[in-house]
C-alpha cells in the first residue's frame, strides 16, 4: 500500500461522514416512530442485531480480523444477564452491566489467546473457544440446558418505568443501542480509531512506526466483544429469554453474514444488514423454506458478487457522484 | 478384574479404542484441511459439510440403488470429489485474488448451504447404516473384545493417511505440488498445467472428507448435522499441529482422538471441551502450533 492510498483512505470517510451522520440521524428519527407502524418486538429484535453486528464490525471492518466465535459474547452475556435478573433480582441496570462486563472479561480472554496467531488461524481459534463456551451452556446447570433461562423479569428501567409495557421497553432497548452505536462512531473516529484503520492497512508499517499492534488488536476485540454482550443482554431482557440459540456457531455466522451483506468497515452496513437478515428470518419462519440454506445462499451471492455489501456499493455510487 | 484408578481396564481400553478411531476420522479431515491450505491458501470450512456428504452418499447408494458396502466406499468418495471440482472450478477459483477470508466465508456458506439442505429433505433424525456382513463379529484379545469394523476403521484411515503422505513426500506429483506451494508461477513456468492441479487437489481431499463420511456411516448414524459437530474440532486439531506438516496433522489427530477417550473415562462432562482446552495450553506455550516449520 503506497502512501498516497493510504491517505485517500483516511481522508474519504471524512467527505463521507456527513452524508452518513445525516443517514444516521435520519434512521433513529425512523426509529423513533417505528412502533406506530410496526411489531415493536420485532423492531426491538433489528436494534439488538444492529447493535451486535455494528460491535462486530469494529473487528472485522476497522481492524481487519475476522472472530468467528462473537455468538460466546452474545449468547455468554444473555446467560449472565438473564441469571442476575431472575436467581439474583439484580435491578435492570446492574443485570445488563454484570452480562456486559462478562463479555468483556472473556473477550480480553479470547483476545489474549486468539492475536498470537494471525489471519486465517484467528478465525479457527475464536471458532474454537466459542465452541468451548457452547458446551459449556450445554452443560452447566444454570444455563438451564435445552430449555434455557426462561421467564427473566424484565424490570423497572432506574426503578420507575415499568418494562412490562412493549412500548417503553422499546425505547429502553432504542436508547441503548444508540448509546452502543455512538460509542463505536467516537472509536471509530478517534485517533485510536485511525490506528486501528492503519493496523488493517498495513501492520508492519504501525510497528515501525513504534505502535504495538497487539495491544491496539486486544483493546478493540475487548470493546468489540463488551458490545456485543450488551446487545446480548439487552435482547435477553426484552425477549426474557436467554437460549443455546444465541451461543451456536450459526450465530457467529450470522452476524459475519450481516456485517458482509450490508457493507463491512461502514457504520451504516452492519445495521442495514441487521434489518435484512431479521426480516428475511422473519418472513422465511412462516414460508417452510429452509433457512439454513438461504443463509448459505446469501454468503455465497455476497462472496462472488458483491462484497463491498449494500451500503458499500451505495457509498462507491455516492462517492462517484461527488466530483 | 484390574481396575486403573478406580476404571476397569476394559473400559478404559474400550474407550481408548473409540478415542481412536474418532482421532482416524480427525486424521483424514485434518490432512486434506491441511493439504488444501498449503496449495490453494484456502480455510476449507466446508470440509465438514462433504465428510456428511460422503455418509449420506453411501446411506443413498444402499438404500435407493441398494449397492453393497464396498461398491459405496468407493463410489461415494469419487461423487464427493466431483462435486469439490466443480465448487473448486466455479467459486474458489475467482477468489484466490483476494483476501483469503473471502474464500473462508464463501466455503462457510456452501457448508450452511449443503447442510440446510439435507436437514430440510431428510430431516434432522439420524439414519442407520448397517454394517457390512464380512465385517460383523469381532475378535477376542483376550484383555478385550476387538469389534472387526472399529479395527477395519482404524486400518483403512490409516493406510490412507500414510499412502496420501507418501504420494506428496515421496512421488513426483507430490513433488510438483509441494513446488507449486512455494512458487505457483515458476511451476507453470515448467509447463506444469497448475490450475488443473488445484482443482485435482481440491477434489481429491475432499474426496478424502467423503471417505471418511461413508467410512462413518456404520458407526454413528447419517445425519445432516454431523459435518458440522466435527469440523470445529478438526480446526482445533489443526491450530495445535500447525498446518506446515502433513505428518504432524496425522499424529496430533491421532493423539487429539485418545486423549478424547481418556476424558471420557476419567472425567465425562469434560470430554467435550478437551480438545479445545488442550488447543488453549498449545497456544500459550507454543503459539505457532506443535509441528510448524515457521516457530
Amino acid at each position: 500500500m503506497n502512501s498516497t492510498t493510504m491517505i485517500s483512505s483516511l481522508e474519504a470517510p471524512r467527505r463521507l461522514r456527513t452524508t452518513g451522520g445525516f443517514l444516521l440521524a435520519l434512521a433513529v428519527l425512523l426509529m423513533i416512530g417505528a412502533p406506530l407502524a410496526i411489531y415493536p418486538l420485532f423492531l426491538i429484535k433489528i436494534l439488538c442485531f444492529a447493535l451486535f453486528a455494528a460491535a462486530f464490525n469494529l473487528v472485522l471492518g476497522y481492524v481487519g480480523l475476522l472472530s468467528f466465535g462473537h455468538a460466546a459474547f452474545f449468547g455468554g452475556a444473555a446467560y449472565i444477564t438473564a441469571h442476575a435478573a431472575k436467581v439474583w433480582q439484580l435491578p435492570l441496570e446492574l443485570a445488563v452491566l454484570a452480562g456486559t462486563a462478562f463479555a468483556a472479561l472473556l473477550g480480553l480472554a479470547f483476545g489474549m489467546l486468539a492475536i498470537r496467531r494471525h489471519g486465517i488461524y484467528f478465525a479457527m481459534i475464536t471458532l474454537a473457544l466459542a465452541q468451548m463456551i457452547y458446551f459449556m451452556a450445554v452443560q452447566m446447570p444454570f444455563t438451564g440446558g435445552e430449555d434455557g433461562i426462561q421467564a427473566v423479569p424484565r424490570g423497572y428501567l432506574l426503578g420507575i418505568v415499568d418494562l412490562r409495557n412493549i412500548t417503553a421497553m422499546y425505547y429502553t432497548v432504542l436508547g441503548g443501542t444508540v448509546l452502543g452505536l455512538v460509542i463505536i462512531w467516537r472509536t471509530v473516529n478517534s485517533p485510536f480509531g485511525h490506528i486501528l484503520s492503519a493496523i488493517r492497512e498495513n501492520e508492519t508499517r504501525v510497528t515501525s512506526l513504534g505502535l504495538k499492534p497487539e495491544r491496539y488488536k486486544l483493546i478493540a476485540f475487548t470493546l468489540s466483544a463488551a458490545l456485543s454482550g450488551f446487545a446480548g443482554a439487552l435482547k435477553a431482557i426484552a425477549f426474557q429469554l436467554a437460549s443455546l440459540v444465541d451461543v451456536t456457531w450459526h450465530m457467529s455466522g450470522e452476524v459475519i453474514l450481516m456485517t458482509l451483506l450490508g457493507g463491512m468497515g461502514t457504520l451504516i452496513g452492519p445495521i442495514v444488514g441487521a434489518s435484512i437478515v431479521v426480516g428475511l428470518e422473519h418472513f422465511l419462519s412462516t414460508s417452510g423454506l429452509p433457512i439454513t440454506f438461504i443463509i448459505g445462499l446469501f454468503f455465497v451471492v455476497c462472496v462472488m458478487m458483491f462484497r463491498r455489501g449494500v451500503f458499500g456499493e451505495l457509498k462507491v455510487l455516492i462517492e462517484r457522484s461527488k466530483p | 478384574m484390574t481396575d486403573i484408578f478406580g476404571v476397569p481396564i476394559a473400559v478404559l481400553l474400550g474407550q481408548l479404542l473409540l478415542g481412536l478411531i474418532n482421532g482416524s476420522f480427525y486424521a483424514l479431515l485434518s490432512l486434506g484441511l491441511a493439504i488444501i491450505f498449503g496449495m490453494l491458501n484456502v480455510i476449507n470450512f466446508a470440509h465438514g459439510a462433504f465428510y456428511m456428504l460422503g455418509g449420506f452418499a453411501a446411506w443413498l447408494l444402499l438404500s435407493a440403488l441398494g449397492l453393497g458396502y464396498w461398491e459405496t466406499l468407493m463410489a461415494a468418495p469419487l461423487m464427493v470429489g466431483a462435486l469439490g471440482a466443480v465448487v473448486e472450478r466455479l467459486f474458489l477459483k475467482r477468489l484466490y485474488r483476494v483476501d483469503h477470508l473471502y474464500s473462508l466465508l464463501l466455503t462457510f456458506g456452501i457448508a450452511l448451504m449443503l447442510e440446510g439442505l439435507f436437514r430440510h429433505i431428510f430431516g434432522a433424525a439420524g439414519k442407520p447404516y448397517p454394517i457390512p456382513p464380512s465385517l460383523t463379529g469381532g475378535i477376542n484379545l483376550g484383555f478385550m473384545f476387538l469389534p472387526m469394523y472399529r479395527a477395519w476403521v482404524i486400518a483403512a484411515s490409516l493406510a490412507v493417511c500414510i499412502a496420501t503422505w507418501l504420494a506428496i513426500e515421496r512421488t513426483k506429483l507430490g513433488a510438483y505440488l509441494r513446488a507449486a506451494t512455494e512458487n505457483p508461477g515458476l511451476v507453470q513456468a515448467f509447463g506444469i498445467n497448475v490450475p488443473l492441479m488445484l482443482t485435482l487437489t481440491y477434489a481429491f481431499c475432499v474426496g478424502l472428507a467423503g471417505f471418511a463420511g461413508a467410512l462413518a456411516a456404520p458407526l454413528y448414524q447419517v445425519s445432516p448435522g454431523m459435518g458440522s459437530s466435527v469440523i470445529i474440532v478438526v480446526f482445533a486439531v489443526v491450530v495445535i499441529g500447525g498446518m506446515g506438516s502433513i505428518g504432524g496433522a496425522i499424529v496430533t489427530a491421532l493423539a487429539l482422538g485418545v486423549i478424547e477417550g481418556l476424558t471420557k473415562t476419567f472425567y465425562p462432562a469434560a470430554s467435550s471441551i478437551a480438545v479445545f482446552v488442550v488447543m488453549v495450553l498449545v497456544i500459550l506455550i507454543r503459539p505457532s502450533g506443535l509441528f510448524s516449520r515457521e516457530a
